[in-house]
């Protein structure tokens, strides 16, 4: 189980290698990129803030209950942090398992999960202006607008 | 009478201008007692109250979770990581 936040960029292949497994049949990746807008607004770059050594123990946990809840057989979970220009991967989730299904269905969890949890911070910085954004899918999220 | 540290984050730390504080903590403290002693001293927290959770020693905790002295309190605003 590979598990790291960092400021260093991330490595695809380190975390196929690190999930590699004689009785995989499947490795499933998923890379979170930096998308150049957000809301109509126009994206400069981003800045990730993370509690290390609390959002490390978080992705532990949910990578130890993928593997449980899914039957797969290893993940590894790695996020960056610092700055971040557009097209730069700022999240590594690779899972195998011995078929797809599993594999596909725990990577998507884990990414989900993620960003429920796990005490990592974007800030958004545009040519005018930055905020730092409050996931809507956060379990602390603040209530979305009622609709009028 | 013992401490604790606070460890703030995002926007949280931008506003109030550190991202660590010493707060001075009683015998039976939880979560609560130092979050409102630390608006007191820090009112520039109080729009950041609605959505924050804690953490106590890295574990996310609610506001009944005891804080006793040594121990590192965490506010987190809502998380926005991926």
């Amino acid at each position: 189980m590979l598990i790291r936040v960092t400021d260093a960029p991330l490595d695809p292949a380190e975390a196929i290698a690190a999930v590699a497994n004689p009785a995989a049949g499947a490795i499933d990746v998923f890379l979170g990129v930096v998308r150049n807008e957000n809301l109509g607004r126009s994206v400069d770059h981003l800045v990730y803030e993370a509690y290390p050594s609390m959002a490390e123990r978080e992705m532990a946990a949910i990578a130890q209950e993928a593997c449980s809840r899914f039957g797969v057989i290893d993940c590894a979970i790695l996020h960056r942090t610092g700055r971040l220009a557009i097209g730069e991967t700022s999240l590594v989730a690779a899972v195998s398992s011995g078929h797809r299904a599993e594999a596909f269905a725990a990577c998507r969890w884990i990414v989900d999960e993620l960003k429920r949890r796990v005490p990592i911070w974007k800030k958004e910085v545009w040519s005018n202006g930055e905020a730092w954004i409050e996931g809507p899918e956060a379990l602390n999220a603040p209530a979305p607008a009622p609709p009028r | 009478m013992g401490q604790v540290t606070v460890l703030l984050f995002a926007g949280v730390a931008e506003r109030l201008g550190t991202r660590r504080l010493v707060v001075d903590v009683a015998p039976g403290d939880r979560v609560r007692d130092v979050r409102d002693r630390l608006t007191a001293a820090h009112p520039q927290l109080e729009p950041f109250l609605p959505s924050l959770r804690y953490a106590v020693d890295e574990e996310y905790a609610d506001e009944d979770t005891p804080v006793p002295p040594g121990a590192t309190l965490a506010l987190i605003p809502p998380v926005s990581g991926g």
